[in-house]
């Protein structure tokens, strides 16, 4: 807005707020650029400018001989078995640690009894193991595995299996204690036990939110396992890695095609699990 | 709400779990769909039994299939070899290198990793302000199609690929990490932010517009403040998660922790390896902290309004 003198009821009445926040903003912003080295400029210079030509013009003739389709194709077969065994993994790691950290089966919660400060304490080291799982990113477990274990499937399965068990078993823990507390302790306190109230209440009225979360995470975990090719655990990720290496053009945009067909693939198939899988 | 007058959900406020079912339904691009957790069982409609028992086995086959094509090796996976093997691996681990200059190291790096997210976010958010307004219509059909296309590729792509890429065309470095969060980011926010202003209930506008304000004091004064809490809240989130991914993008030469883990990894230094984990851990852990209690903090001041 501009604002004239002789209309000064047209000024902006928070202007000195407002400016005051960007000069605050621009203060704190300008560390932040120095750390992390942020100069554009060096996008442009002649050197880069000529490695990514070179680069980019390799893309166009498509890679196609037959050895390299037939890496390609194994290669898109591992990544996908790598993030359905891992869900998988995941999926039995975290359904029994969001039972026992939730707090919707919590027997104690329910009435001013004992026990009400020994449960929630028995809760938190299962909390706490859920926690480290998840704060430590699949792509690290994937690092760490490789080193431990070797080169392979093998490493990428577990660390899916690691970081997304403990990330299910915090969302399932949420879901079960943000659907209607009402039949599970209505159930409990008819006497009924936990494994009950699981079955016949919470699980009936939270398993379609339970597995599309589910089928949410299997799709995060096809671009996942993709990703952690590029430390040595197989798949599309590690041919890419090695295409983008050896600066071979034709090889790397063949490989972004094909992992842009297996995102979109798995987004569909996912849709259509979500559609009626509950 | 379903739930009483005053009532909460296990303690917490009701408008704060239900904000943040918001952004788990988004994530799951369950948009506009009602919440399932309202509909118990009988609110699955259009689905047969037959069908959902083929989807069913449709999953079993598939992770039956993905193990057995895999053949992993489980038991020399687990053998006792393998195993004391992993035991002298971890007991490396357990005796972080605490010393002052190392430590003085790992919190540059966290600096580091801090900035190149925080760097990488904004510039996503100005990148995705910029795309998501073409991207909601306001600027006709063509633009918007072609805006939606760039966010999906942007989208599609995951950081680490980008990060790859980006090391070719700006050199090994931080700058790379930036960027490569930055494109990712970009396509994640437009859409968001897209999707936020096509939700946004049209009437201030169009009062000023007929008011006779221009188009862009009447976007500034009637969307932008209806707009900006929750493009606020979209951008810590995803500032939250870009952390997290700050500290990988590092395996690609792109600085920061994950390059210090790379390279202490690499040389079989474990002690300074599990330091730099430690220091990870702090740098996720405070910045859930911060980011949830500030968007719980949003989110209160927004139903108070």
């Amino acid at each position: 807005m501009t604002s004239s003198a002789h209309a000064p009821a047209l000024r902006d009445p928070a202007w000195v707020a407002r400016v005051a926040g960007c000069l605050a903003f621009g203060v704190v912003l300008w560390p932040l650029l120095v750390w992390a080295d942020f100069k554009p400029w060096v996008l442009f210079d002649a050197s880069s400018l000529a490695a990514m030509r070179g680069f980019l013009a390799g893309f166009w003739p498509l890679a196609t001989d037959p050895e390299f389709l037939t890496l390609l194709a194994r290669s898109t077969l591992d990544t996908l078995a790598m993030a359905t065994a891992g869900t998988a993994l995941a999926f039995m790691l975290a359904a029994p640690l969001a039972c026992a950290v939730t707090r919707a089966l919590s027997i104690s919660r329910i009435g001013p009894g004992p026990g009400r400060t020994a449960a929630f304490l028995a809760r938190q080291p299962v909390r706490f193991v859920l926690t480290v799982l998840r704060t430590v990113p699949e792509v690290v477990w994937a690092l760490v595995l490789v080193r431990a274990l070797g080169l392979g499937p093998g490493p990428g399965v577990l660390a899916i299996g690691l970081a997304y068990g403990g990330l299910l078993g915090k969302v399932y823990s949420e879901i079960l204690e943000s659907t209607d507390p009402r039949p599970a302790q209505a159930l409990m306190e008819a006497g009924s036990g936990r494994w009950a109230a699981l079955w016949y209440a919470l699980v009936p009225c939270a398993a379609q939110e339970l597995v599309s979360y589910t089928v949410y995470r299997w799709e995060c975990a096809v671009r996942a396992s993709v990703v952690m090719g590029f430390v040595g655990a197989g798949g599309l990720g590690q041919l890419m890695d090695q295409s983008i290496k050896m600066l071979n053009g034709g090889e790397a945009s063949v490989i972004l095609l094909t992992f842009l067909a297996l995102v979109v693939l798995a987004d569909g198939l996912s849709n259509w699990l979500r559609k009626g899988l509950a | 709400m379903k739930h009483g007058p005053g009532n909460t959900v296990q303690g917490l406020p009701v408008q704060r779990r239900a904000r943040r079912h918001c952004l788990r339904c988004l994530l799951m691009r369950k948009r506009r769909a009602a919440p399932s957790f309202l509909t118990p069982l009988g609110g699955r409609a259009g689905c047969s039994p037959a069908l959902g028992a083929l989807r069913m086995g449709v999953v079993l086959a598939a992770v039956v299939s993905s193990f057995a094509y895999l053949a992993i090796d489980w038991a020399g996976l687990f053998s006792q070899e393998s195993l004391r093997h992993i035991g002298r691996f971890l007991a490396e681990f357990l005796h972080p290198d605490l010393s002052g200059g190392f430590l003085r190291q790992t919190g540059w790096a966290a600096l580091q990793t801090l900035a190149v997210s925080s760097v990488g976010t904004l510039l996503a958010v100005i990148a995705g302000v910029a795309l998501a307004l073409p991207a909601s219509g306001r600027f006709g059909g063509l633009p918007q199609a072609l805006a939606r296309l760039l966010l999906n590729v942007l989208r599609s792509m995951p950081e680490l690929v980008w990060a790859a890429l980006m090391v070719l065309a700006a050199g090994l470095g931080p700058l790379a990490g930036g960027l490569a969060l930055a494109l990712h980011t970009t396509g994640v926010l437009g859409r968001l932010f897209g999707e936020t202003l096509e939700n946004l209930p049209p009437a201030a506008e169009q009062a000023l517009r007929q008011a006779g304000a221009g188009p862009i004091s009447a976007f500034a004064y009637a969307c932008l403040p209806l707009a900006a809490p929750q493009w606020l809240g979209y951008a810590l989130y995803r500032w939250e998660m870009n952390i997290r991914m700050a500290t990988v993008l590092g395996f690609v030469g792109a600085g920061g922790l994950g390059q210090m883990l790379h390279f202490h990894l690499s040389l079989f230094q474990h002690a300074q390896a599990m330091t730099v984990l430690l220091g990870m851990f702090v740098l996720v852990i405070g910045v859930d902290t911060v980011s949830s209690s500030s968007r719980a903090h949003l989110a209160t001041t927004r139903s108070g309004r």
